[in-house]
């Protein structure tokens, strides 16, 4: 077989069934893929020998007879997952150098699960950030170009690393996360499929922090189909996690009958925003109607509170994240700065931090730091809570009314060229996530999958948001939206 | 509500990161733009409604109350940057 780092995990989990191929050759051709593309800077920690261990070790099991559905099948992680023995950093500079001492449990499940882990993927800062802009390591590179035009473009964030190398054909799938869409917007960003389970369907252990009550792991991948496949794997109840749920974990591929005749899909006219691309808007409405044809019933709806979602956020996220990297102190790992005669500890702390920080990170902890201090604590920190449960409860009104999944657009825009936002406030890039970020205040599910490109070539996806718990469900209604949108686009190898 | 250069100096002096005295009016007028955002709140209705506290309706779990880890102390201390005698190193805290 040629080019098998171009499959998906269920093709190449057949094939390796089959006896068609072995994980030795699928590993080996990820590998090479991965060596040509250093311009794509995805891959920042290669492990080609623990890869090609793992892969010897999962043909043996695949000899036996025995193997789960992820045995054999290479894929990146990214970075903020904590890896055994390998660079874990965050995509930070405050974590240069440290190697964790133990395995992230949902890195842990995909291994015993077979998977080959490749090695570690490109993101932004301690995932802050919407276009893998703010990584220590440089940006990660999409292989998607307008036309013929060779300005390089964002792959999306802060899981940038994951799109642009599940996209290229580096490995067949890749882990992500998202606090407030950054799996569904480079997933958008690069016509591939990204789905953000329920809250607590996956452990965050071993998972570096940033805002606790936002994050959720999930699979980046080539296919509706393989992502049921992976998040089965990554999913389940670890009691290292307290969030995380004890709740029977289904065999979502096995619900993907495409069948979604009946379904209630609503359209919620909040999102509907002024000055969005026409483009956008009319994926949106070619995705409803593909909808209704294959047999679902479109719904009118309203969420309105959607305006208040991202100025929430934008609150709750940085104070949690100003909690969560407290820890990053100079003392118990990563970097210290080089200090002076005469510094005590709080110079430590305090150049440490700032020279360990990118300054987006910077800027996040410091607003985290203010809403959450004496005299703002209400005014700030607890007002957006309240309005927090504004935005959950109209989903749950929506949601009780009958409405089985919501149908959005995944981004107000196409990917943009790298640099192109630099002189743009913080708060425009902020706006790249505002069909995603309520999904996590909310703790839905949500997936995005390619539907169509633009006038350029540019892949464009939409965004179904499902009840919580039902991914299966959810999954299902993707895969029959895959099915009539018929998204086959790749990039043109130009790396 | 508007942050000037006092402010943000306390602020970064609270989460403890250097910002030295030249950034500190580009560090203002950034955490301005954002707080002019983050006011919008204020036009939302939230009389008798309950801050989030957990996203999902389920009671944390406990577990026993017993040691299940431990006893490994060069592996906590393998990524420090200054570890000596099986302790972490910090500068002088008191004068």
């Amino acid at each position: 077989m040629s080019d098998l780092n171009k499959l998906g995990l269920a093709e190449a989990r057949d094939a390796l069934r089959k006896g068609d191929t072995t994980s030795v050759e699928l590993t080996e051709a990820c590998l090479s893929a991965i060596d040509k593309a250093d311009v794509l800077n995805a891959f920042v920690h290669k492990t080609p020998e623990i890869a090609l261990e793992r892969a010897a070790a999962a043909d043996a099991r695949l000899k036996q007879g025995d193997a789960p559905a992820m045995c054999g099948l290479p894929i990146g992680i990214k970075d903020l997952f904590c890896t055994k023995g390998v660079a874990s950093q965050a995509a930070s500079k405050i974590l240069e150098g440290f190697v964790p001492e133990y395995e992230s449990t949902v890195s842990q499940q995909l291994a015993d699960n077979g998977a080959v882990m490749l090695g570690k993927l490109n993101m932004d800062e301690f995932a802050m950030g919407s276009s893998n802009e703010t990584s220590t390591y440089g940006n990660a590179v999409s292989p998607w170009r307008r036309g013929n035009d060779d300005a390089a473009l964002t792959p999306g964030g802060s899981s940038g690393g994951s799109a642009a190398a599940v996209a290229a054909d580096l490995c067949l799938a890749a882990t992500g996360t998202d606090t407030g869409g950054s799996i569904r917007q480079p997933a958008a960003f690069t016509g591939t499929v990204g789905i953000k389970p329920t809250y607590g369907r996956c452990s965050r252990w071993g998972v570096v922090a940033f805002a606790s009550s936002l994050d959720q792991a999930g699979p980046m991948t080539k296919s509706v189909r393989d992502a049921a496949i992976m998040l089965e794997a990554m999913s389940g109840h670890d009691p290292k996690d307290s969030t995380s749920a004890d709740l029977a974990v289904p065999n979502f591929e096995a619900m993907l009958t495409g069948d979604i005749r009946g379904k209630k899909i609503g359209i919620p006219k909040e999102y509907h925003m002024e000055g969005m691309p026409a483009e956008i808007e009319k994926l949106w409405s070619e995705g409803t109607a593909m909808l209704k044809a294959a047999g679902a019933q479109i719904v009118d709806i309203s969420l309105p509170h959607t305006k208040y979602a991202l100025p929430a956020y934008y609150v709750i996220a940085p104070a949690e994240a100003s909690s969560n990297l407290a820890r990053y102190d100079g003392v118990r790992y990563g970097n210290r700065a080089t200090l002076e005669a005469g510094d005590g500890i709080t110079e430590m702390y305090e150049k440490t931090r700032a020279q360990g920080f990118g300054d987006e990170v910077k800027r996040r902890v410091m607003v985290g730091t203010y809403v959450l201090s004496a005299g703002f604590y209400d005014a700030y920190y607890n007002r957006a809570r309240r309005v927090r449960s504004l935005i959950k409860q109209d989903f749950e009104n929506v949601f009780a009314a009958g409405i089985d999944a919501i149908l959005t657009p995944a981004t107000p825009s196409a990917a943009f060229g790298l640099g192109e936002m630099s002189d743009a406030d913080p708060v425009a890039m902020y706006l790249l996530d505002v069909f995603t970020v309520t999904v996590n205040l909310a703790g839905l599910p949500g997936i995005a999958l390619p539907a169509g490109v633009d006038s350029q070539g540019l892949p464009l996806g939409l965004q179904l948001i499902g009840r919580p718990w039902e991914e299966g469900d959810l999954l299902n209604t993707a895969y029959a939206l895959e099915q009539s949108t018929g998204f086959v686009a790749k990039p043109g190898k130009w790396w | 509500m508007s942050i000037d250069q006092n402010t943000a100096s306390k602020v970064a002096k609270l989460a403890r990161i250097k910002v030295e005295d030249e950034a500190l009016p580009g560090l203002a007028a950034e955490f301005n733009t954002i707080l002019d955002f983050i006011e919008q709140l204020n036009e939302v209705d939230v009389e008798g409604v309950d801050p989030m506290t957990s996203v999902t309706p389920q009671r944390l779990k406990r577990r026993d109350d017993v040691v299940t880890d431990g006893n490994q102390a060069d592996k906590v201390l393998s990524n420090a940057p200054d570890a000596r005698e099986g302790f972490f190193a910090v500068p002088k805290v008191m004068e």
